[in-house]
Formats: C-alpha cells, structure tokens, sequence
C-alpha cells in the first residue's frame, strides 16, 4: 500500500491539474491532448474501482436485475470471460488493449458502441479513459474492496524525518505525508487556544474562566495529559458523546409523521449518557442496544438500551395499513445498522440488488429478518385514542417506577413519581421473512433466513441466528466495518473531518480514505484495547498533530485548503447545540443537571400553533416554553419535535431526526445570522453576562476585557479594544440620554435580577451582542 | 467566453470532493493551489454539491422562471370540483361494482365497510367557458378562469395515506430524506433576487378536518441547507429571528453588524480562513433581509381594486387569500419557487358542509392570482399550480346518505389546475371512466408531474442530479415523462 502511495504522489500534481479542467463535460479544454502522467502503476481500489463504480456500475455491476449483456465488471472472473452475447469477444485481455472491448468502447465515437451508453447520462473524462486503458494494459489487476478487508496494524511506523515533533502513533502517519509533500507543519497552538479545543471536543462545552486560570497558570503543576484526563472525566464528557449519538440513533421526543405525538424515550437517552460517561466499551455498548433483551438474565438496564431500536418514527394516522408501516420501522433499524454502525448504503439493496456495492437484495432482507420479529404493530394506536388515555409508548415497551430507580436504573433522572414507559425490542413473535419484490410491503417472494452480507464477513456458523448473533458479527474482531467506521466517526469529531469523508458511506462509491494505514491502526488499536473509547479519544487529541495551531497561512491555503494533511489544526464552526450551550456557559446561566424529561426552551412563539392539525389531534398542538431553570439546560435536552425541529437547532443544521444520521453540514447562511443576533436565549445570555460585569463596577476599559475574556477565553488584541472601546463609549452615553431604549434592551428573556445601572448595563450588554456574533466565538479554532 | 474564464467557470462547477474521493492521496500543493477558488472551498458540502452534473443548465429555453404552487392539503374531492361524473347521481346509492374497483387497496377507514355506495355531489355543476367545461357549483370563480387554465383529471400516486401521499408530491419519494421540489429549483436554478431565498413557503389553516405540515415538506433534504424553503410567517416575525430587539434601531443595527464585520476581518486577518468572509457576507445578506422581507410582505400599498379581486380576506394575515396576493408580490420580486399550504381538505365526513367552507376560502384568491399575474404580464412565465395529494373516493364513506357523508382517500385519479408559464389554457387533458375511479386516457403519475415542472422551468429532469451516498439522485427518481399534451 505504502508504495502505492508514493507512486501516486509522484504523477498527482499535473494530473489533478488536468482533471479539475475537465471534469465538466460541456466544456473542452484546449490542449488536454497533451496528455498529463498517469500513473506509473495503476491501483485498482485507489483508481480504477472508484471509476467502474461511479460509471460502469449501474448496468455492469451487482445489481442482477439492470445488468446489461450479462457483464458485471465488479468480479473479476465474469469482467475477463468470454462475453455471454458476444461469443468470441471478451470486455477485459488482461494486456490486450486491442482484444478489450471494454477499451475500444470508451474510446468509440459511435453512439451505438460507446460506454457508458449515452442514455445513461453518464461519461467518461479523458483521464478516466486513460486511466483504464492503462489498467487494462498493466494487466487488469483487481483487488478486493479496501474496507471489506479486516484492518491490520502496519509492521512499521512510517518514517518520519522529524522525529522529535512526533508526540505519539498518530504522528507518524501524519507527519509522514506532510514531510512526503513537503508542507510546513503548524506551530503549537496557545495553551488557551488548546484547552477551548479540547474542552469543546470533548465535553461540547467551553472551559470556565477558573480552568483557564488553573491549567495556564500553574507553572507545570497540571500537564496536558491531565488536562485531557479532567476533560474525559466530567459527566459533559457522556452529555458531548450522546449528542453524537442521537443522532446517528434518530432519537426524538415524538411520534414523527403528520401527527406527531409525545413519546418518552428520554429514560434511554439517560441511559446513553451512563454508558458514556461509564467508558462502556463499545462493542458492548453496541450489543446491549442492539440485543440487550437477549443477553442471558438481561437486566432492566440492558433491555433499556434496546431503545435505540425503536427510536424511528411511528405512524398514528388513522386508516394507514398496518404493516406498510410495520415494514418501514424494520427496515429504519436496518438501514440504521448499516448507515449508523457499518458505514455502508445497506438500504440500496430495499428494492434491487446493490447498484455498487457486493449486496444483493435477498442479502438485505437477510439483515432486516434479524429485526423483523418484534410484537409491534404498524399503527398501535392513532392520535386522537392516543392523546385521550395520554398514550406515551407503542408496545412493546417497559415501565420504570420509582422503585427502579433504587437500582441499576439511578442514572434516571426522573421528576416526578408516575411510571415512564420505554419502548424497546423484544422477539415475541415470529415471522417469515420474506424478500420483497421492488421493496414493496406487499409483495412477498423468496424466504429468506436472518444473515449478514458475506462481501463485508460470513456469518459464523456457531453464531446464533438473532439479533445477537448479529451483535456478535458486529463485534467481532474480523469484522471490517465497525470499528474502522466508529474510529473515524470520532476523528471526524475531533479533526472536523473523516479519515474516509463520507463517514456514512465506505462502499465502492464513498470516499476513500486520505491516510488508510492510520484509519487501520486506529482501527486495530481500538479494538486491542478493548473497544476503549476514552482511550482512543484521548491517543487523537494527545497527538502532537491535534494540538497544532489552526492558522491558515497563505502557502497553506494554497497547498492544502481543505486541510487533509493536517499540517494544521482543526477549525470548523461549532454545531447547533454547541452554539447555544457556549452562550449559556459563558453567561453563567447553564443549568448543568443531567438527563431528565425533555425541556422546552426559548422558541419563536407559535411555530407549532400555525402548522398543527387543530382540532384534537396529537398533543404536541401548542409550544409553551418552560420556566425557570428548565430554560438553561444543555441542548442536547430541548424537546425535539420532528415534524418541526427546535429552529435554533435546524438553523445550524440538525437533522430532524426522521432518519440516522451521521454527518450534519456544516453550512453559513443568512438565517444563522439573524439567528445568533436576534434568539433570545443569545440576547439574553448577553444581558446576564453584561450586568454580571457592570456589577462589579470596574473601568470601562477593565470591563470590556472581562467581558471579552469571558466569551473569547481569550484577551483581546489592542486593535480590538480600541474597536470595543470606541462603540462601548458611544452606546453609553445614547443610552445614558435614553435610559428607555436601554430599559427595553435588557427586559429581554425571563432571568430576573435587579440592574442598578440600565444604561450601563445596556451598553456592555451591546458588547455582548456583539462577541457572541463572532466567527472565533462559533468556531472551534 | 475566453479561454481562461471558460477554465475558472469550470473549475467552479467541479465537485472538488469527487475528486479527493478519487485521488484521497498524493494531492500536489501545486495542483491544489490551482484551485483555490474561495466559494468552492467553502466547507462542510457546498463544494460537494455545487457542480453535480448541473452542467448547462437551463438544459433548454424555459417556459416559466417561476412557480407558485398552491398546495390543498387533506386531499379536495375532485367529485365536488372538477371530475364531473353525472352516473354518480344515476346510480346513487348503488354498490362500486368490484370490476371497477378492481383490487384497488383500500385504508384502514374503509376496510371494514361491507359495502361502497356511490354518491353524487351534493352541490350543482355549471359550465363555464369556451370549451363548456364542467366546475362544481362550490368553484364559481376558478369557472371564470376556466379559460385560462389547464385541469388534469388523470393524476395519480401510489400513496394512500396523507403522510407519504404529500411527502411524494414535495419531494418525489414516500419517506423523508429526500429534497423538496422548490429546494430543487433552488439548487438547478438559484435565486433571482440576492435580498430574498429561492424558495418560500406560506401556510394557512382551513375550517374542514386537516393534518399537522411538517418542515421536511419544505427541507432540502441532502441539498445544502441553504435551498431549504423559508416559511414566511403571518405575525411580526414572518422570517425566524428576523426582528431586533426592542431597544435597537435600524441605524444601531448597522453599528452592529460593522463592528461584528470590523472584528470578524481583523481575526481572518490573524486565522486566514475563507470561512470568516462568508460570513461576514451572511451578515450583510441578514441585514438586507431585514429590509426586504417586511418591504415584499407590506400589503398596505395595494390598491383596493386589488384587494376587492383576492377578497376581504386578503387583509387578514395567515390567510389563504392575504398568501394568494403575499405570493404575487414575491413572484415579483424574483422568488423561484412559493410554496402555499391551505389545509383542511379531508373530509371523511361532513362533506359538503367542510368542502363549501374551504373553497370559500381558496376559490376567489386562486382565480384572483391568475388574473392579477395575467394583467401584470406575468402568467406567462409564472407556473401556478393548484392540488392536493391525492382523490377521494366515488363511494362514500360509512353509512350511505345523500345529504351528508364523506369520501375516503382515492390514489388511482384525482384532478389538479395548472395556468401560465407554458402550458395549454383552458383545456381538459385525460379522463377518467364513468365512474371516476379508474383513469382511461392520458394518466399523469406524480412523477411525470415533476418532470413536467422542471421542463417548464427548462430543465431536464434526468440531467438535475444530485450525488448522495454514492448515489445520482433525481426529483424523478428513476421514472417519469414529460406531458406534452399540456405544453403550450
């Protein structure tokens, strides 16, 4: 692999060059005649697949039922024999450019010989022709696909010539490339800069001003590793991971669909931030949500995990047939398997064979049978039966009392003594499981048994054939997937990116990983310690690579704009939640308590009043925020609705939750803005913070560096002040002259306190405003 | 177009990541310092969205720049509007015979009914126009446009169901994930107006029996967030978060934004990074909202002729009427895609009462905005599009009376206008049989719907692509025709 690389390396600059001219079909570049350096060897995972994916595939892949001339180009043996329809003839000689018809095809100008067909809407760029053309002549070499290959640990680290930058593993195989294409690594980053970035990476909240103060200014008294260590410890470590996880899980606090109405899944979501916090090991983390209910003796505890499994959106619109909607809650759990723990588009193979990937049809009706056995029903109950006898959970389900939670179950936080009802899996009732045809519901063909798809790992013979025996496949060390896409998830947390960008997608159309032999590693390392999650979190942010400084230079820009090299820090803007919590840890108004009934926080009045139903449907009809401390929770607690999402969080790209979800954008729109200026809970964190400060009667200048400090974490630049300064100077004196406009600022939001000083209070409080609009302050730097 | 705009122009609509995808390794700094084109390094996906084969687009000269498509949600009976099916009156009270019903599947609503009596409309029909055509007493006014309007009694869908039946038309698909159509106009076509989004949506609430809306409606699904459709709120507040703060003016709020902008540079200056312009961009874009949207929403320099043509209605905000004149105005100023909801329309029972009190309060504002478009020289190029998401049934449901009842939910046929924006005027395209429950000519499937709208909008329907997942996806999926026979 490591050869393979560097051979790479060697024709990458012309030939990117030229494939960014000529990616767009509608244009041709003058001169792309002269061709650019293919490769001197060319790869097939790293050049070839991606091309025969993206463009051969449709018709001449592992799809049975749109495979043209009986060609399927994804398995050797079929790709180099003798044509089915065209005796004589063959698409692949390995060697033989000429006999290739595979070759003479892509370069034919005859519109009735030429692949892809053009009906299929697809080209080929001349590179991409080239490039299997080359393939072809270097002899048609395949390899399997590079991440249904069990990981392995590399023999050797890669060599590095800066050995003393190297902090730990992950070093070398960063510094490796970046020594390899000659970039300037960053220099460390601020100790401050660094603890906001680890603070907020793994506790999703900023430092306080007093963990500043302790770990910078207690020469050598607290090392960084101990820093991590008070990091990985607080119970916002477990809130920061669960957020992750809600929404690869689709966790809500409602039904979903046109209806709509509450559901108490919140006890497993408490549950979630245990195991977290617990340091669960992930493949156990893993089986008890996915089998709990079938360990020997289950616990209470491990039955409530199985939560997860019943967290898909369910149906109460009257008149719906039962097991349409039946249907589509097993096949949410296993397109959530596959999305969510596999990193692969399982659900490609609902109606027909994979277009892509080696997964047939009967293959994916292999692993919706392992959940297709659940006592449910597509419509248990609908809304208006729902709401009259005050209907929370759809059987099957489990009822925690109080006495529960003198157990196994204390990490419950629940507030008043009526029992709760949590839905989660079981077996009790039996079915065939059928392949459906075309995907429908209601088109049952072939039996099939629960099984894995053998192109990732074959099921072992001694694994029972349920939802166990798939936790097991899952876990097991063999297995390709889960830990390669679990590690990445969490570098894709930690850098902002994945190692494999697509982390919802490691099949033939996915990305492929920017460094394979660390994505291995990591992989391997994970799993030899034992699915330690706080281990591996804390070996990527101890590397010398994380704790870089994210300044872009100019050469950097240029060199490495999207920062795949790492030759510096992460900086990508903080997620909805994030946002929110900064502004209510950083105001003081953080309202720390864990788990809980889900709380309805500040939201722009009447958003579910104008789209309900009206009349008695659901009970989900009317907002009424909550009061008092309930406003300040953690945003991973705010009620989420799914048919209308807490806007604040919609704004900064949360998913709604109708579907598992891996990667959320991370977009920069004008709503955002008007989000951040006029929410408000951000309005109001800056009253708070503002007359906070303009209590403790400071000079102005010593005020505008507190209220700097205390948002930024920083002190500011003398530029900055001088800004401050001046616009601090002139809101004072107009609110000094119209103490009602400053009367009217700070009555923003329900926190009471009494102001001795409205207007100078007023004029920090525009300050405030002003901080918390900041790119830096969004923005993990 | 020079050479070296042409390669800049190409390079713009390059999905960079496709090709890291491709070449995850061995990037050469020169290489990557030739593309460096601020917009397409933005992070987190604009780069991999921007340049799907959007090649050319328009793929052909359009028809319509706009549309505005005024949703009935709940499903209105085409019985009682514009399927006129006199054997329903002669043979009222009979049995659906099972060779017309045909297998049809039925909703849990109606499964256990042991008979399907016909029942004619309660209301009248009169005809209207040059060709005569049919309109239930209860759509007086869109009669009077009749002329200018083209009615398709031959759709149809799979879905029964209101959840999955209006989530297929939005987006094309049963399930959510999926992009909704305006957001796919947004993403092939953009915006003509900077001040404004591309897509807006407008909800107003029926006096019939309704279901919740819900925002994946509108969402942009895998599309980049910001194709999302923006709901346009009736109150004080018609964008989220548009409105400052008591206590801070027009003027402090451009202090704000130039000090936030001042600080915002100072540390790109220091950092380096692209993404701090944006958004300070975004910024100014928020404040040239702030403007623009109150200013388009101002009713208040409408002349009382107009207001007289929509009805008294369009004074009250929220209402159907006050968004019929809402979406002109924003047609006006360049919104692609607007989006209304009325809801109300699913009457199980109590029909004629419910259905006489929702197109009251649609049928004057419908017609009104055709006719305002048309004297403004704008139905031309302005597709305005009214229906639900699916039929009801000929038979009704429960007990059979012929003063009161209602119908169930009908997917085989049901009937939807179009006007303007190059389609045929006043034409009746396909038909249903004598019972109005099975199509016999010219069927419209919801996807040869879309792949109509985006033709109007010049727009190849297989050539609007979108790769997710390693998948080319299309608001047509993998079907859908052109109908020709509605094209002007």
């Amino acid at each position: 692999m490591r050869q393979n690389l560097l051979l790479l390396l060697i024709f990458g600059t012309l030939f990117l060059f030229i494939w960014s001219m000529t990616g767009n079909k509608s244009i041709s570049v003058e001169g792309s005649s002269k061709r650019q350096k293919l490769p001197n060897e060319v790869n097939f995972n790293f050049h070839v697949k991606p091309i025969l994916s993206d463009k051969c595939f449709v018709c001449h892949g592992p799809d049975v039922g749109t495979r043209k001339a009986g060609l399927r180009l994804d398995i050797e043996k079929v790709a180099k024999a003798e044509l089915k329809e065209n005796p004589g003839k063959f698409a692949i000689v390995p060697g033989d450019v000429e006999k290739s018809e595979l070759v003479s095809r892509i370069f034919s100008d005859d519109e009735n010989i030429v692949m892809p067909a053009p009906e299929s809407n697809l080209k080929l760029s001349d590179e991409e022709k080239e490039i299997l053309k080359k393939w072809v002549e270097q002899g048609a070499k395949y390899a399997p696909h590079w991440a249904f290959s069990p990981p392995e640990k590399p023999d050797h680290f890669p060599k590095v010539e800066n050995e003393p930058w190297v902090n730990n593993e992950i070093d070398y195989f960063i510094l490796n490339r970046i020594e390899e294409v000659g970039l300037e690594l960053s220099e460390k980053a601020p100790d401050t800069k660094l603890i906001r970035r680890l603070s907020l990476d793994l506790t999703g909240l900023p430092p306080t001003p007093e963990e500043l103060e302790k770990f910078t200014q207690n020469n050598g008294a607290f090392s960084y590793e101990d820093l991590i260590d008070f990091y990985l410890a607080k119970p916002a470590y477990g809130e920061q991971m669960t957020r992750e996880w809600l929404d690869v899980a689709r966790y809500a606090d409602s039904h979903g669909y046109q209806d709509d109405s509450y559901r108490t899944m919140w006890p497993w979501r408490d549950w979630v931030i245990h195991a977290f916090n617990e340091n669960m090991p992930y493949d156990q983390f893993l089986t008890w949500q996915l089998a709990g209910d079938l360990l020997t003796n289950a616990t209470k505890e491990q039955i409530l995990a199985t939560g997860f499994n019943r967290n898909h959106p369910i149906t109460q619109e009257g008149g719906v047939i039962d097991e349409e909607y039946r249907f589509t809650y097993v096949s949410d759990r296993t397109n959530t398997l596959g999305k969510g723990v596999l990193g692969v588009t399982l659900e490609c193979a609902k109606c027909h064979d994979h277009k892509y990937d080696p997964f047939s049809q009967k293959e994916y009706y292999g692993m919706y049978a392992f959940f297709n056995n659940v006592n449910e029903k597509g419509l248990q109950m609908d809304a208006v039966q729902a709401k009259n006898q005050k209907y929370y959970a759809d059987a099957p389900y489990i009822k925690i009392d109080d006495a529960d939670l003198t157990g196994i179950l204390s990490f419950i936080n629940k507030t008043d003594t009526v029992p709760v009802n949590v839905m989660v899996m079981n077996d009790s009732t039996i079915r065939d499981t059928h392949l459906l045809s075309r995907g429908n519901y209601d088109a049952p063909s072939d039996l099939v048994s629960a099984s894995t798809p053998a192109a990732i790992m074959k099921f072992p013979e001694d694994y029972p054939k349920n939802r166990m025996g798939l936790a097991m496949w899952l876990t097991d060390s063999k297995n390709p997937l889960t830990a390669r896409v679990f590690v990445n998830r969490l570098w894709a947390m930690i850098f902002g990116q994945g190692i494999v960008l697509t982390t919802e997608n490691f099949g033939a159309q996915g990305s492929l990983p920017t460094h394979p032999d660390l994505l291995d590693w990591l992989a391997v390392d994970f799993m030899e310690h034992n699915w330690d999650i706080k281990y591996i979190l804390k070996k990527m942010v101890t590397s010398a690579t994380y704790q870089q400084s994210s300044v872009i230079t100019p050469d950097m820009k240029k060199a490495d704009p999207e920062n795949i090299y790492l030759a510096r820090g992460p900086r990508f803007r903080l997620g909805a939640e994030v946002i929110r919590d900064y502004v209510l840890t950083t105001s003081g108004l953080l309202n720390d308590e864990i788990g809980g009934p889900s709380v309805k926080p500040y939201q722009p009045p009447g958003l579910w009043e104008e789209t309900n139903a009206g009349g008695n449907r659901g009970i989900l009809t009317k907002y009424i925020p909550d009061s008092g401390d309930k406003l300040y929770r953690r945003s991973l607690y705010t009620f989420w609705k799914r048919t209308l999402p807490p806007p604040s969080m919609a704004i900064f790209d949360a998913p709604n939750r109708d579907l598992c979800e891996v990667r959320r954008q991370k977009t920069n729109t004008p709503l955002q803005a008007l989000a951040l200026q006029n929410d408000v809970q951000v309005l109001e964190g800056a009253r708070v913070l503002a007359s906070k400060i303009n209590e403790k009667k400071l000079d102005d200048v010593e005020a505008l560096k507190t209220i700097f400090t205390s948002i930024l974490l920083r002190d500011p630049t003398e530029n900055e002040l001088g800004v401050l300064t001046e616009y601090h100077k002139s809101y004072l004196e107009k609110f000094m002259s119209d103490t009602e406009d400053a009367e009217q600022l700070i009555s923003v939001g329900q926190f009471s306190e009494s102001i001795s000083d409205p207007a100078g209070t007023a004029a920090l409080m525009m300050v405030a405003q002003v901080l918390y609009n900041l790119d830096e302050t969004i923005t993990k730097e | 177009m020079e050479l070296k705009e042409k390669i800049a122009d190409e390079k713009l609509n390059i999905n960079r990541r496709h090709f890291f995808s491709k070449l995850s390794v061995g990037l050469g700094t020169v290489a990557l310092g030739s593309l460096m084109i601020p917009d397409l390094f933005k992070r987190g996906g604009a780069g991999i969205e921007e340049g799907m084969l959007k090649v050319g687009i328009p793929h052909f000269a359009p028809k319509a720049k706009r549309i505005i498509y005024l949703f009935q949600a709940g499903a209105p009976s085409q019985f009682e509007s514009f399927d006129y099916k006199p054997l329903l009156r002669e043979r009222m009270g009979e049995d659906l015979p099972e060779s017309i019903r045909n297998g049809q599947r039925l909703t849990g609503m109606t499964a256990s009914q042991d008979s399907f009596p016909l029942v004619a409309p309660f209301s009248g029909f009169k005809q209207y126009g040059q060709n005569g055509t049919w309109i239930n007493d209860y759509f007086p006014y869109t009669g009077k446009i009749v002329d200018e309007i083209c009615i398709i009694n031959s759709m149809h869908t799979e879905a029964i169901n209101h959840d999955p039946a209006i989530t297929f038309f939005q987006t094309g698909n049963q399930n959510s994930g999926r992009p909704s159509m305006g957001s796919w106009m947004s993403y092939g076509l953009g915006s003509e107006n900077k001040n404004l989004p591309a897509f807006v949506v407008l909800t107003s609430r029926g006096k019939g029996n309704s279901q919740g809306l819900y925002s994946k409606l509108w969402s942009s699904g895998f599309l980049n967030s910001k194709h999302q459709g923006v709901l346009l709120r009736s109150g004080k507040d018609p964008v989220l978060y548009l409105n400052d703060p008591a206590g801070v003016s027009r003027e402090d709020k451009r202090v704000i934004i130039d000090k936030i902008a001042e600080l915002n540079d100072q540390h790109y200056k220091q950092t380096g990074d692209e993404e701090i312009k944006s958004r300070i961009a975004q910024y100014e874009m928020a404040f040239r909202m702030q403007m623009s949207v109150p200013e388009v929403m101002d009713i208040k320099k409408e002349p009382e002729s107009i207001i007289k043509m929509y009805g008294a209605e369009a004074l009250i905000p929220g209402t159907f009427a006050a968004n019929c004149l809402q979406a002109r105005r924003l047609a006006e100023n360049g919104v692609r895609f607007i989006q209304l909801y009325h809801q109300g329309w699913d009457q199980h029972g109590n029909l004629p009462g419910e259905m006489s009190m929702q197109a009251l309060d649609v049928d004057q504002a419908s017609a009104a905005l055709v006719l305002d478009l048309k004297q403004r020289g704008m139905l031309d190029d302005t597709l305005v599009i009214w229906g639900g998401e699916f039929g009801r049934t000929n038979y009704c449901q429960g007990r059979f009376r012929p003063d009161n009842y209602g119908r169930d939910h009908h997917p085989r046929s049901f009937s939807i206008w179009m006007a303007g924006g190059g389609v045929k005027k006043g034409i009746t395209y396909g038909q249903t049989d004598e019972f109005g429950y099975n199509i016999v000519k010219d069927p419209v499937h919801i996807n040869d719907f879309h792949a109509t709208l985006l033709h109007l909008m010049g727009v190849n329907h297989e050539h609007l692509t979108y790769k997710y997942q390693g998948r080319r996806f299309r608001l047509t999926d993998v079907a859908g025709n052109v109908v020709k026979g509605i094209l002007a």
